[in-house]
C-alpha cells in the first residue's frame, strides 16, 4: 500500500525523470542546428536614401498610407519627410507638417509655435529634404525591449509586429530613438514601416520606392554584391542616422547633413 | 484621434510620430510599487533588524504593503492598449525586455509577503477560530470569519511556545529575503527607465538605486501619515467606548506610544531622504559636467521648462522642507506628519518628473512637448490616462487595507511576533 507521501515523492520524481529526456530533445532539435551552422538567409533588405533627389513632394507618404492602411488624416505615419531650412545666421528650421504627406507647398515653417517662421530666400545658406523611415536595425531596441516578443526580426532583417499579439504598452515606442512608431489608430498595438514586407517579399519594390518620382528611395539586397544598392552603399561615400546609440541602423543616406536629427 | 494626440502640445519640430505615450498611470505604476518596497522594508526593520520601537507599525506596513502590492500592476492595466492580453507577459516573456521580469518578480515578492503576513498572523488566526468555534451560535459574518480563518490556518493549528518560536524564527528569515526582492522589485522599474538608451533623460545607471531610495523615502511617509491617521481614529473610538469600558487604554496612553513610534519612524525617513537627495542631485551634476550632446536639451527642460516642477515641487517643498521640519528640535506628531505629506508629494514629483519630463524633448533634441493633464474622463482613453484613472489607483489600495484588517487586524494584538 502506497501512502500519500511515497505517492507524491514518487509521482515528482517520474514527471522530473521524463522532463530530461524531453528537454534534451529541445537542446538538440536538429533542424534548428542545421539552420544555424549555414546562412539562415540569402536576403537582408537595405535602403537607400538619396537627399539630393528628394524634392518633398511627398508622394512617398501619400502611397505609404494608402498602401499600409494607416489612416489619411491620422497625425501618424510610417515614413514622412523633412524640410531643413538653414538661415545665414545660423539657425536651423526644420518641419514635417502632416509628415509631408501632401509635400511642401508653403514657405511658412509650421513648428507648432503661431506665427509660423518664414526664411526669405536670400537668407537662405542650404535647404533640403530628407525622408524618413525604419532604420530596420541590425541590432533593434525595439526588438530587445518588448515583453513578450511581439515585435520580431525576421533572418532578412526587417523587424516586424504581431497585431495579434502585442499588448500595446509602448515599450518599443520608447524605445526608438528615431521616433518610427506609434500606436494604430484602428488596432490600438504598435505599429510600423516594414519596408512594405508584405511586398517585398513577393519581388516587389516597396510602395514609397514605387511611387518616388525621382529615385530619391531605393530598396535592395545587402547580400547581393551585384546589387545596385548594394554596390552604391559599399562604393560610395553613405551616413546612417544616429550611429552612437549602437542600432546599426540599415537605411543608408546619401548627402547626409550634420543638422539632420 | 491617434492616441497621445489628446494630450501632447508639440513645439518646434518633433518627429511626427512623437507623443507622450507613458502618461499619468505610469507616474503612478512607480510611485505605488515605490510605496510596496517601501512600506515592506519599514516592517522589515523590526521583524530583521529588531528595530523594537518599530513593533506597532511594523505589523501594520506589513499588512498595509499586502493592500498595496495589487495596486501596483493596476495602473499597468489601465495604461496597456490592449489589457486583456496582459497576461501574455506572464505566459510568454520576453527575457531580453526589462518588463518581462515583472511576472516573475512580481508573483515572488507578492508570495513573499503573503507567507510573512502568515507566520505573523498565525497564532492569531488560530486563537480567533478556536473562539470562533467554541461558540454555540454563529452570526452570519461569524460563520463567514470562521470559514476564512479555518482556510487560512491550513491545518497548523499548533500554538504551543515552540510552535511561535518557530513561527518567529519563519518571520525572520522570510523579511530577510524580503528585503532584497522588495529592493530589486523597484530597482527594476528604475531599470526600465534607466535602460531606454533613446532617452537621454532616463538613460543612467543610477536611475535604479535613486528609485529604491526614493521608494523608501515613500514607503515610510506614507505609512507614517496612514499610522497617524488611524491612530487618530482608534483614540476617537477608544475614547468613546471607555465610557462604558474604564479598563481600556486612556487617549493618552494611546497617544504616547504613537509620538514614540512616529518620531523613531521619521529618523529612518531622513537617513533614506538624505540618500535619495545625494544621488538625485550626483546625477544631475555629473550630467552638467559631462555635457553631452543631450545636455542642450536636457537643460532648457529642466531649468527652464520644468524649473517649477522641478526645483520648486520636487526639490524644495518635496525635500528641503521636510528635511529642515524634521530636523527641528522638538518634533511633534503634526510635524512628522506634514512632512510626511510633503515628502510623498515630493517623490510623487520625482516620478512625475522622470516619467513625464523624459518625453517633455522630442528625441529629434530639436523640439517640446508638453502633457495636459486630461481631467474630464469624456472617453474611455481620457478616464484612464486622466485625473480620475489616477485618483481610482490612489484611493483603492485604502480600500483594500480597510477590508483586509477586517480579517488581519493591526492594532491591539497582544503577542504576535
Amino acid at each position: 500500500m502506497i501512502d500519500r507521501r511515497d505517492f507524491c515523492k514518487k509521482a515528482l520524481l517520474i514527471a522530473g525523470g521524463m522532463a530530461i529526456p524531453l528537454s534534451a530533445l529541445e537542446l538538440f532539435d536538429p533542424k534548428r542546428l542545421q539552420a544555424e551552422k549555414s546562412d539562415p538567409s540569402p536576403t537582408r533588405w537595405a535602403f537607400l536614401v538619396d537627399t539630393y533627389k528628394c524634392v518633398g513632394c511627398g508622394f512617398c507618404v501619400k502611397a505609404c498610407k494608402i498602401e499600409n492602411e494607416i489612416p489619411y488624416d491620422a497625425n501618424v505615419t510610417r515614413t514622412w519627410v523633412e524640410r531643413y531650412i538653414v538661415a545665414r545666421d545660423g539657425k536651423t528650421y526644420i518641419d514635417s507638417p502632416k509628415g509631408a504627406r501632401d509635400g511642401f507647398t508653403s514657405p511658412k515653417i509650421d513648428q507648432g509655435v503661431e506665427p509660423p517662421a518664414e526664411v526669405r530666400n536670400e537668407d537662405i545658406e542650404k535647404a533640403f529634404f530628407v525622408p524618413k523611415l525604419c532604420n530596420q536595425c541590425d541590432n533593434p531596441p525595439c526588438v530587445q525591449v518588448c515583453p513578450v516578443g511581439a515585435t520580431y526580426q525576421t533572418p532578412d532583417g526587417v523587424v516586424l509586429v504581431d497585431r495579434s499579439w502585442c499588448i500595446g504598452c509602448g515599450y518599443c515606442i520608447m524605445g526608438c530613438p528615431y521616433g518610427v512608431r506609434f500606436f494604430h489608430p484602428v488596432y490600438h498595438v504598435a505599429e510600423k514601416c516594414n519596408f512594405c514586407y508584405h511586398r517585398i517579399s513577393k519581388g516587389m519594390k516597396s510602395a514609397c520606392v514605387d511611387a518616388c518620382p525621382f529615385g530619391a528611395r531605393r530598396i535592395g539586397n545587402l547580400k547581393d554584391p551585384n546589387d545596385p544598392v548594394t554596390r552604391v552603399i559599399m562604393t560610395e561615400r553613405v551616413g546612417v542616422l544616429k550611429e552612437e546609440y549602437g542600432t546599426k541602423p540599415q537605411v543608408f543616406y546619401v548627402g547626409l547633413s550634420r543638422e539632420v536629427k | 484621434m491617434v492616441h497621445g494626440e489628446a494630450w501632447t502640445i508639440k513645439e518646434f519640430f518633433c518627429y511626427p510620430n512623437e507623443y507622450i505615450y507613458w502618461t499619468i498611470q505610469i507616474v503612478m505604476y512607480p510611485f505605488m510599487t515605490g510605496l510596496v518596497a517601501g512600506a515592506f522594508v519599514l516592517s522589515s526593520l523590526y521583524h530583521v533588524f529588531g528595530v523594537k520601537q518599530l513593533k506597532e507599525i511594523a505589523r501594520f506596513s506589513l499588512v498595509f504593503s499586502f493592500a498595496l502590492l495589487p495596486v501596483a500592476m493596476l495602473p499597468l492595466m489601465l495604461h496597456l492598449q490592449q489589457p486583456q492580453r496582459g497576461i501574455e507577459v506572464m505566459m510568454t516573456p520576453h527575457f531580453t525586455s526589462a518588463i518581462a521580469a515583472f511576472g516573475i518578480v512580481f508573483t515572488t515578492y507578492a508570495l513573499i509577503v503573503a507567507s510573512e503576513i502568515w507566520f505573523v498572523y498565525r497564532a492569531y488566526f488560530v486563537e480567533t477560530a478556536t473562539a470562533l468555534g467554541g461558540k454555540r451560535e454563529r452570526a452570519l459574518w461569524e460563520r463567514i470569519l470562521y470559514l476564512i480563518y479555518r482556510i487560512l490556518i491550513m491545518g497548523a493549528w499548533d500554538i504551543s511556545h515552540e510552535a511561535r518560536e518557530k513561527d518567529e524564527k519563519a518571520v525572520k528569515i522570510v523579511a530577510a529575503t524580503g528585503i532584497p526582492v522588495a529592493c530589486f522589485l523597484h530597482g527594476y522599474a528604475g531599470f526600465i527607465f534607466g535602460s531606454v538608451k533613446a532617452n537621454a533623460l532616463w538613460m543612467t545607471p543610477l536611475m535604479p538605486v535613486i528609485f529604491i531610495c526614493s521608494a523608501v523615502v515613500s514607503g515610510i511617509a506614507l505609512c507614517i501619515v496612514t499610522y497617524t491617521v488611524t491612530m487618530e481614529l482608534q483614540k476617537m473610538i477608544s475614547a468613546r467606548k471607555r465610557q462604558q469600558k474604564p479598563w481600556l487604554p486612556s487617549t493618552d496612553e494611546l497617544k504616547s506610544a504613537e509620538v514614540l513610534v512616529v518620531t523613531m519612524t521619521s529618523k529612518y525617513l531622513l537617513m533614506f531622504l538624505v540618500l535619495a537627495i545625494t544621488l538625485e542631485i550626483l546625477d544631475l551634476v555629473f550630467r552638467g559636467y559631462t555635457a553631452l550632446k543631450s545636455w542642450d536639451i536636457l537643460r532648457s527642460v529642466i531649468y527652464d521648462k520644468d524649473f517649477f516642477k522641478i526645483f520648486v515641487l520636487q526639490y524644495g517643498c518635496g525635500n528641503a522642507i521636510p528635511f529642515v521640519l524634521l530636523l527641528l528640535p522638538r518634533l511633534s506628531l503634526k510635524r512628522v506628519v506634514f512632512s510626511s505629506l510633503l515628502v510623498l508629494m515630493g517623490v510623487f514629483m520625482m516620478r512625475w518628473n522622470v516619467v513625464i519630463g523624459g518625453q517633455a524633448f522630442s528625441s529629434s533634441f530639436a523640439g517640446f512637448m508638453e502633457y495636459r493633464l486630461p481631467v474630464w474622463p469624456g472617453s474611455m482613453e481620457l478616464f484612464k490616462e486622466g485625473l480620475f484613472g489616477a485618483l481610482l489607483v490612489a484611493i483603492t489600495p485604502f480600500v483594500l487595507f480597510f477590508g483586509l484588517t477586517r480579517i488581519l487586524p493591526v492594532f491591539n494584538l497582544k503577542d504576535s511576533p
